[in-house]
């Protein structure tokens, strides 16, 4: 394997490692805020108690969770130096506002979170559990401005004294639609993940008949909450198809596996097995209209197929070598002004240039052949992105199901009536995490062959480091983290046998 | 000056502060993490002083992270070269580092020995190996490393792991060793008591004489060494491409802008007096926060003597001088540097004023008896 198919794998592996702890954090941090209030505003010491349970449970997980986002904070420098210096311009600036934003808040508070219980009075506890899941939830949404830029490059322009993306236009990168979206989608996602997880181990409570009151009570709170997030993740989760359906025509076309374009309005394929070979999807079984919706919010706009998108792509990478050759002349001659015109009329299409430097490394000389061979490159990996999408949309209809059967069971007092269902809800545990792992699947492999969709392709966006670095990298991480799992799993585990610690044990 | 000038100016002395920021808070913990094994003899004593920085090394773990940030917003080809160059340095750094989260967390959930010394070691790792690689990088930043950058800016780097450890280097990874120490024991004679204050009291004071010691043997070091002197360039406020220079080595060049600048000569005098008094006031045995202070005081002086040396060089080139990124020519644009101004001169109160709460509110000493009091929920 080369520098750059190492780099994603080893990426790909520790940005979804991330995520696992991530989700839990999201929504627990919100439970405990709402537990708390109820302690602080009714004064019964039971949601005291039960914070403190859910805490020690939370200060686990978000342990992992710092861990892990430090590497992620470190790899955009070690494994994608050329993105970094071609857009760090742009994509650096939320990061550091998430550090000056988020981070501070979340880890500041979190240490008052744990110490502060006897030199807090209870509303200033209050403030501080509040303030941590401020802090959680502010630095998921820089995170997904950075991230939504890079699905949706807004707001920027390259500049060719500096050979980088310059930013042109910051607002536009704040209120990206992309990054809006995501950020509703994903926080909800993790809503979700942190109601599953206390249904879940409620629902063991009350299996073995051990912690009734503190079980009930949580899984009533769990259960409202991951309804009212299990809507939002797939009315949002919509949102999110009619925004990629907007700007990334590629991507919406691949999980539909949409190979040629329809006239409108598009039908929906539900199953079928997409073959790359010959472009079309066997055994496809398709609801008429239903992707034109979903997609285009009307019933007579297209949905471009992938064969018409790859039609596209040449065009653009035509006009990307003009804007190339022209950008070669203006470094020697800044005052050409027949250059100069050439450039601003195709830099929008100077990414797909760089598509060519696979093939030849001065672009200007490409032959037709490698225009249709980089063109076809432009195809992310249908199947993957076909199924993944399904799996996700299935689970998120499923989670509403459960969480409103709970609800409904909730409110009349009768979570203990049905065994079979406490038994599903323990084993519909991992769920949510199957869901968002494969939402971020189809979220950054459907951006493929992009890092930075139409202006940075993958393959250019690496460090030039020795291959030996990365195996050895990507070998400590995953021994690093497969130690780090197993003992983050034990204690998760120990300490949910283990159960609320008695109250006298502690000290109020 | 121009706008621009000023933005770039400005954003050096924010990664200054910035990294000051990190030694004097994130450093503490650090340091104290180096002494959990020889001030803490029994697993108790080890719990105090993992519980002097429980509450606070998550805090003081953020300037470090937005360090990184703010190199990637402000610097970009700075975050590009350093992190991909020094690759395998950032991985023992990062390695280290992961160790401090779960250390903290999970080392006494469980009661087995075995379980609580391994967490040790690895805290004691934690500690030892980012205050050592820092120092390191920095020794190697100041001799200049080994890259280039080809037309379109892709650079490539020469260097080795191994090469990184040549010796003035591994000079310079002792004195950060020594630094934060220092810094660590002043923090746990603050937060206990007894037998652990004891200890870190002389432990304080040898860590401060030989930062002295070693600080000064690097200063007469650096006067032999090569630096770098730029010759020509485009303009304090020129585009940033840093292939647009002539920079040439030059024996005696790290110390040129103390003869230049002379008030600059203040920086290595108050890392050095500081030290020095911290000393004197572990010694006296009173003054206890004063003593944290001026330790602080130390490692600020000490970090701004390698900033100012450099000046205006953030990343020389050994391999290709041109290469070189300086303030001139290696920063983000005017619009990204205003905006990130706008925003850090918002928030960076707001966070001071909350991190002094919280500080406030958790003061006094450590004891063994609030342990007892409350072993599950304590570290
Ligand atoms: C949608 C949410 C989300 C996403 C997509 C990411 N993170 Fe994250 N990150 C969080 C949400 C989060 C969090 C909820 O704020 C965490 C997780 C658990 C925690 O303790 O805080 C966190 C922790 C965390 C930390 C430690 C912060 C601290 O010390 O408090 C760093 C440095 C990062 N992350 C960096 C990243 C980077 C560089 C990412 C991009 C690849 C990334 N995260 C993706
Ligand atoms: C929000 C911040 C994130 C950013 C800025 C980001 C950015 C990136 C970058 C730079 C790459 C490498 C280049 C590439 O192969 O496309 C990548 C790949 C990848 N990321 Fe993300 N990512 C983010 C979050 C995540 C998260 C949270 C996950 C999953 C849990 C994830 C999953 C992946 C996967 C699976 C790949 C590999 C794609 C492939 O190889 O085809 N990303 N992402
Ligand atoms: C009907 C249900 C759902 C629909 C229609 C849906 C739709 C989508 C779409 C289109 C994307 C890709 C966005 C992009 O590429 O920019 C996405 C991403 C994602 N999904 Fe879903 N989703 C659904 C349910 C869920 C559920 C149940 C979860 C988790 C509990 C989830 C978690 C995620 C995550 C974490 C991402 C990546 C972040 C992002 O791009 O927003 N989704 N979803």
């Amino acid at each position: 394997m080369d520098v750059v198919q190492l780099s994603r794998l080893q990426f790909g592996l520790t940005a979804m490692y991330h995520f696992l702890f991530v989700p839990l954090t999201l929504g627990l941090s919100v439970l405990l805020a709402i537990m708390e209030s109820i302690y602080v505003t009714t004064g019964r010491t039971v949601w005291r108690d039960m914070v403190r349970f859910w805490g020690t449970l939370f200060g686990i997980n978000f342990a992992l969770g710092v861990a892990t986002g430090l590497t992620m904070e470190f790899e955009f420098g070690t494994n994608w130096a050329y993105y970094a210096q071609y857009v760090g311009d742009i994509f650096g600036a939320p990061l550091a506002i998430e550090g000056l934003m988020a981070f501070f808040l979340e880890a500041t508070f979190i240490g008052l979170f744990f110490f502060g219980w006897k030199r807090l009075t209870q509303v200033q506890h209050l403030f501080a559990t509040v303030m941590v899941a401020l802090g959680t939830n502010l630095s998921a949404l820089w995170i997904l401005i950075a991230n939504g830029w890079m699905q949706n490059p807004v707001g920027a322009r390259f500049n060719i004294a500096t050979m980088r993306m310059e930013v042109t236009d910051f607002y536009a990168v704040l209120f990206n639609p992309v990054a809006q979206q995501k950020f509703v989608h994903t926080v909800s996602a993790g809503y979700v993940t942190g109601s599953m997880f206390v249904l879940s181990v409620g629902a063991f409570y009350l299996l073995r008949g051990r912690h009734r009151g503190l079980a009930i009570r949580s899984m009533t709170v769990a259960a409202s909450f991951g309804l009212a997030s299990a809507l939002s993740v797939v009315v949002l989760g919509d949102e999110s198809g009619y925004t990629i359906g907007l700007n990334q025509k590629m991507k919406i076309a691949a999980i539909e596996a949409m190979w040629r374009t329809e006239p409108a309005p598009a039908s929906f394929t539900v199953i079928g097995i997409p073959d790359i070979g010959t472009h079309t999807t066997i055994g496809a079984i398709r609801v008429p209209w239903v992707l034109g919706l979903i997609a285009t919010r009307s019933l007579n706009t297209e949905v471009a197929g992938i064969d018409n998108l790859v039609s596209d792509a040449k065009q653009r990478i035509k006009g990307g070598m003009i804007a190339y050759g022209a950008m070669q002349t203006l470094r020697g001659h800044p005052d050409d002004a027949v250059a100069r015109a050439a450039f601003d009329a195709h830099a929008n299409d100077l990414g797909y240039a760089l598509l060519l430097k696979r093939y030849t490394p001065n672009v200007t000389d490409a032959s037709e052949d490698q225009i249709l061979a980089a063109a076809e490159d432009t195809i992310p990996p249908v199947l993957p992105l076909f199924v993944t999408f399904r799996v996700m949309v299935v689970l998120g209809l499923y989670f509403i199901a459960l969480f409103a059967a709970m609800f409904v069971l909730a409110s009349r007092r009768q979570l203990e009536r049905h065994r079979w269902l406490l038994r599903v809800c323990l084993w519909s545990l991992p769920l949510p995490w199957v869901a968002a792992e494969l939402g971020w699947v189809v979220a950054e492999v459907g951006r493929q062959p992009w890092t930075i969709d139409g202006v940075l392709p993958t393959f250019l966006s690496v460090s030039s480091v020795p291959v030996s670095n990365v195996w050895i990298s990507l070998a400590a991480f995953v021994l690093l983290y497969s130690v780090l799992a197993v003992v983050e799993v034990y204690l998760m585990v120990r300490t949910i046998r283990h159960g609320p610690h008695a109250p006298a044990q502690r000290a109020a | 000056m121009s706008e621009y000038e000023f933005l770039r100016l400005l954003w050096w002395a924010v990664l200054g502060v910035l990294l000051i920021g990190f030694a004097v808070t994130d450093g503490f913990d650090l340091g104290s993490a180096i002494l959990l094994p020889f001030v803490g003899r029994t697993d108790m004593e080890r719990r105090v002083v993992i519980n002097t920085i429980g509450p606070f090394w998550e805090g003081n773990q953020v300037w470090f992270i937005l360090g990184g940030g703010a190199i990637f917003a402000a610097w970009p080809p700075l975050y590009a070269v350093a992190f991909s160059g020094f690759y395998l340095a950032m991985l023992l750094l990062l390695c280290a580092l992961i160790l401090r989260p779960v250390g903290f967390k999970y080392r006494s959930k469980l009661d087995s020995p075995r379980w609580r010394t391994t967490w040790d070691t690895a805290l004691f790792l934690g500690g030892l190996v980012p205050a050592l690689v820092f120092g390191v990088a920095f020794g190697n930043v100041l001799r200049g490393v080994p890259f280039r950058f080809d037309d379109t800016l892709r650079m490539t780097y020469t260097g080795t792991l191994f090469g990184l450890f040549n010796p003035f280097a591994l000079l310079c990874g002792l004195v950060s060793v020594a630094m934060l120490t220092m810094h660590g024991a002043a923090w746990l004679v603050c937060k206990t008591e007894g037998a652990i204050r004891r200890r870190s009291r002389r432990a304080g004071v040898f860590a401060a004489l030989a930062l002295v010691a070693l600080f000064l043997a690097g200063g007469i070091w650096a006067a032999t060494l090569d630096g770098y002197t730029l010759k020509s360039f485009a303009g304090m406020d020129a585009p940033s491409n840093p292939l647009t220079k002539q920079v040439i080595r030059q024996p005696g060049a790290l110390l040129a802008n103390y003869s230049a600048m002379r008030w600059t000569m203040l920086a290595p005098a108050v890392g050095v007096f500081g030290a020095v008094l911290a000393a004197l006031l572990s010694i006296a045995g009173r003054f206890r926060v004063l003593a944290f202070v001026t330790s602080g005081l130390s490692i600020t002086g000490v970090i701004a003597t390698a900033g100012l040396s450099l000046f205006p060089f953030l990343l020389p080139s050994s391999l290709d001088p041109n290469s070189s990124l300086t303030v001139w020519d290696a920063s983000s644009s005017a619009t990204t540097l205003l905006v990130m101004s706008v925003v850090t001169a918002i928030l960076l109160p707001i966070v001071l004023v909350y991190t002094a709460w919280v500080y406030r509110v958790l003061r006094g000493p450590v004891t063994e008896a609030d342990i007892e009091d409350d072993p599950h929920t304590t570290y």
